[in-house]
């Protein structure tokens, strides 16, 4: 799975994500943006078309694959 | 005699290669000569105005002999009224929302999506009948044939009509360049004739899909309702003539800047023909680096604007010079280099705002699929001559015919 | 200040510690290892899990379009860090730089970043507040129970405060079908934030999407059945509301307890910190050696009058997270100030709406393009004599001008004309909040520059 987030102060609703990548962004009404922020590994390929394709790059992506490892005793 | 700064840019000679003069034109942001338009060449001007509701796109505020942005005549005699390219809200808002209904999302959400594979349908015959390897015009056998039967099919527009409406759809490009020089009765005459040829020729048709609807945009904005309710034919007629053009005239830019542009670096053609997938990066710097519409002409001051220290007058025309904002330093590092691996390119090739291009989905996937699909089966592709002819138009700027070898076509 | 190298050394083997991993924590610690800190850097997080974002919660997840526990953070960069999740700070010795942790260990640090944010404001009366079927939302976890108790389609949800994650839990309910009833205490939803003039506009959607809207009214009591599941609510006007579930949804509260003592300058509402992000002790004397971002920060804003403001805004957090880890690296003279204009957004009832400056301070608006009516318009708030915030329903392509006339203290109302200005924005109205705060008079500031790259602040003492 891969994480997205999108700056929605930067989003203006041009909606080129929700028409590239329909799976994981949807428009909600003429202008409001919604997005499922954990995409498919299949659909890796249409979000980063979705994501180059945003007039205000305003779609953030994952771009580390680093699982994060927690100290829980760390004495 | 020296040339003012606006006419080299619309002289002929220079339209191969206008950036030196869009260049010279940033060093003063906001260019004025006595009668002419306020012409602005740099990037965060351009976007800011963009943005600024004190602009008005509407045809009908332009000072006479003003520039006509995708072609259409705002004179009395105009068969059609303006389409929503040329028009402010909310007007303009309701009208693209209605037809926005049946390309994308909300309501449309996969309309766009689920022409992948027809595109590549498209794409793959195309290239399987181009003629002797050894003399291609990718213009005539590829970029104009392959947008134009994406659009025809989308609205609903038979193909075979295509020799039809070139000829109308070309002079109303043509119409668009904002030449001061040319005798605007002249022209406005035979854009007028066009678009009521064009008129006529949609009007028909749409009859025709009134008694029976199929699943094309055409049929669907003629017989759906919204919200905003039914348009009127006059609308209709403006809409599917604005699309019809713009569908037209920009995308085969796209595609034909974009074989040249990888032609000039071949690196970055073989990369492309070893990884599909950077045909996504490449076309946005396509956009920025070679954009199909060069700069919007037809923008009007409802009120006095200060741009950089300069009072643009109310009721002046301004031109946005798009490729220009495109190439400026101040945004973009290295701008006079074609780099598919910029981390950030926030490109004003599609505009930005509310009349931000409403097919820009479709001609992101149509180029890259384009692009990529020809990266990887012509076989040492190779330019025959650079620069190519370009068209005469200036604000829709690309190579008329694009003559390249290669040594064949794999399957 | 750092001469002779300390900088280098600090970024070479310093040790910095964040507390709060979450978003202004994570984007702080992209920063600082993109800014070239190869020192240690240690994330502090009292959830369990690693750094999410908030927004889906009340919008996706409750429509069941995205999964509470599915909203990890995109990672930008890798930020190897020694991560103690599920482990709350518990104090900080200033003296000895240290933070106290839960579990008893103690963290040294060379330069500390605050970043705990803020809680859901519980329902006052505690053993109410523990009836089941009574919700707050602001963590993954609350996220989660509030979205699995509406897939059981409760008979109805109360929503207590009609704030915009009130309006947004509502606006998501009636999406889903349940029957929702919003409490407001004020005139109308959004009031606060956006005045009574736009609030009208919040009030009329909710309605017309079927929400019972009740305002001017206070809930005073939750009653609990024989199992202690929640069954009614009762309101101030005598009313009484049959439900299942109730959201409280009442503000939030600054996770600023574990600092009681510290002597660091830090309360309930907040840390106080200059524009730079370096937290002020308790004698107002600024430290520099701990910097606060997000929602827990509080920092004078050179084009507010330097009112310190305290934002709970998404791109609030991140820019303070990128200013505070620059400065925590940086020379006094290489610092920056945090001055991006307040932003935010909300999509409810299918409207996005958007929001830049500071409208709660303003004390007019003038609708300056399309109509209240038509639930598509912009919005411009003006405070003595200067545009100082603006609002946009379905209107967000509009919002960077009005940005760019907040930026430059622009007069107030607008002279120009627009497009679609209608009638009713010809000339500005009291923009009727309820309880305005009011800056005092102050010096103009304005941001200058071309790029954003050069961004400066004009500074015009006032005469």
């Amino acid at each position: 799975m891969v994480s997205i987030a999108v700056d929605l102060n930067r989003c203006q609703g041009y909606a080129q994500c929700a028409f590239l990548a329909p799976e994981i962004f949807t428009m909600h009404g003429d202008e409001a943006l919604l997005y499922n922020p954990d995409a498919d590994d299949a659909l890796r390929e249409k979000l980063a078309q979705a994501a180059a394709a945003c007039p205000v790059q305003a779609i953030l992506v994952d771009a580390v694959d680093e699982p994060t490892e927690v100290v829980s005793d760390a004495r | 005699m020296t040339q003012t700064l606006l006419h080299q840019i619309l002289d002929y000679a220079n339209r191969a290669d206008p950036y030196p003069i869009y260049e010279e034109l940033r060093r003063t942001p906001v260019h004025h000569d006595t009668d002419g338009p306020y012409v602005i060449s740099t990037y965060y001007e351009i976007r800011s105005l963009l943005h600024d509701p004190r602009l008005s796109s509407d045809a009908r505020n332009l000072a006479s002999g003003g520039a006509d942005p995708l072609a259409e005549s705002a004179s009395e005699e105009s068969a059609l009224p303006p389409s929503f390219l040329r028009l402010d809200p909310p007007e303009h808002d309701r009208l693209r929302r209605m037809t926005n209904r049946h390309f994308g999302p909300p309501h449309s959400p996969h309309r766009v999506d689920a022409m992948r594979p027809e595109l590549h349908d498209i794409v793959g015959g195309l290239i399987d009948g181009l003629g002797d390897p050894g003399r291609i015009d990718l213009v005539e056998e590829f970029s104009y044939p392959f947008p134009v039967t994406v659009i025809c099919r989308l609205l609903g527009i038979p193909r075979e009509d295509e020799a039809r409406f070139h000829t109308w759809a070309d002079t109303l490009a043509a119409s668009l360049d904002p030449d001061p020089d040319a005798d605007p009765a002249e022209r406005g005459k035979g854009t007028v004739e066009a678009r009521m040829q064009l008129g006529m020729y949609l009007a028909g048709l749409i009859e025709e899909r009134r008694k029976n609807p199929g699943d094309d945009m055409l049929s669907q904005l003629a017989t759906a309702e919204g919200q905003d309710g039914p348009m009127t034919t006059m609308e209709l007629l403006s809409t599917a003539a604005l699309l019809l053009i713009a569908g037209h005239e920009t995308t085969v830019n796209l595609i034909t800047n974009g074989m040249l542009t990888l032609l000039r670096n071949p690196d970055v053609l073989q990369r492309l023909r070893a990884e599909p997938r950077l045909a996504v990066p490449i076309v946005e710097e396509l956009l920025r680096f070679e954009p199909p519409v060069q700069l919007l002409p037809g923008r009007t001051a409802l009120a006095d604007i200060e741009v950089r220290g300069v009072t643009i007058p109310k009721g002046s025309t301004l031109w946005l010079v798009l490729a220009s904002g495109n190439r400026d330093p101040q945004r973009f590092e290295n701008p006079d280099r074609f780099d598919p691996d910029r981390p950030d390119v926030q490109h004003l090739g599609l505009g930005s705002g509310i009349h931000s291009c409403f097919g820009a989905p479709l001609a992101r996937l149509e180029a890259q699929l384009a692009l990529s699909e020809l990266a990887r089966r012509l076989e040492k592709p190779r330019l025959l001559e650079d620069p190519p002819p370009y068209r005469q138009n200036a604000v829709l700027r690309g190579p008329r015919h694009l003559r390249i070898a290669c040594d064949g076509i794999r399957p | 200040m750092l001469g002779d190298g300390a900088l280098e050394q600090l970024k070479r083997e310093g040790r910095i510690v964040v507390v709060g991993a979450s978003l202004a924590g994570l984007r702080a610690a992209e920063t600082l290892r993109a800014k070239g800190f190869v020192g240690s850097l240690t994330m502090i997080g009292d959830e369990p899990c690693e750094p999410y974002d908030r927004p889906p919660l009340s919008k996706g997840v409750l429509l069941g379009r995205a999964r509470a526990d599915r909203t990890a953070l995109p990672r930008l960069r890798s930020v190897d860090a020694t991560w103690r999740l599920g482990v709350p700070a518990t104090g900080l010795d200033m003296a000895a730089r240290r933070v106290r942790l839960a579990d008893g260990d103690e963290v040294p640090y060379d330069r500390l970043l605050i970043a705990t944010g803020v809680r859901a404001r519980p329902w006052p009366r505690e053993e109410e507040a523990e009836l089941d079927g009574v919700f707050v939302l602001r963590t993954r976890e609350e996220g989660s129970a509030l979205a699995r108790r509406l897939d059981e389609g409760p008979k109805r949800v109360l929503v207590i405060g009609g704030g915009f994650a009130g309006s947004e839990v509502a606006s998501a309910c009636r999406e889903r079908g349940l029957p929702v009833t919003v409490a407001e205490r004020g005139a109308a939803p959004l009031v606060g934030a956006l005045g009574g003039v736009v609030a009208a506009v919040a009030a009329d959607l909710q309605r017309e999407h079927g929400v019972d809207l009740r305002c001017g009214v206070m809930v005073t009591a939750l009653e609990g059945d024989a199992s202690g599941r929640v069954r009614a609510a009762h309101l101030s006007d005598g009313s009484t509301v049959e439900t299942d579930v109730v959201v409280v949804s009442l503000g939030a509260l600054r996770n600023t307890e574990w600092l009681s003592g510290s002597g660091l300058g830090a309360g309930p509402r907040g840390i106080a910190c200059d524009a730079g992000c370096r937290a002020f002790d308790i004698r107002g004397i600024v430290t520099d050696d701990i910097y606060a971002a997000g929602d827990v920060a509080r920092c004078p804003h050179p084009l507010f009058g330097y009112q310190f403001l305290s934002l709970e805004h998404w791109g609030n957090a991140v820019a303070q997270a990128g200013i505070a880890a620059h400065n925590m690296l940086s020379e006094s003279i290489d610092r920056l100030p945090h001055m991006d204009v307040p932003a935010f957004w909300s999509s409810q009832f299918g409207v996005n709406i958007k929001s830049v400056g500071v409208p709660s301070m303003a004390t007019e608006i003038l609708i300056s393009q399309g109509s209240l009516d038509s639930r598509r318009f912009v919005g411009v708030y003006g405070y003595q004599g200067r545009v100082i915030g603006a609002v946009s329903f379905d209107h967000g392509r509009w919002l960077p001008f009005y940005q760019e006339l907040i930026e430059k203290t622009a007069p107030f109302p607008p002279q120009f004309a627009t497009v679609d200005r209608h009638p009713d924005g010809l000339r500005p109205v009291d923009a009727d909040f309820p309880d305005p705060s009011v800056p005092s008079h102050g010096p103009t500031v304005t941001l200058s520059g071309y790029s954003p790259a050069d961004r400066r602040i004009t500074f015009t003492p006032a005469h």
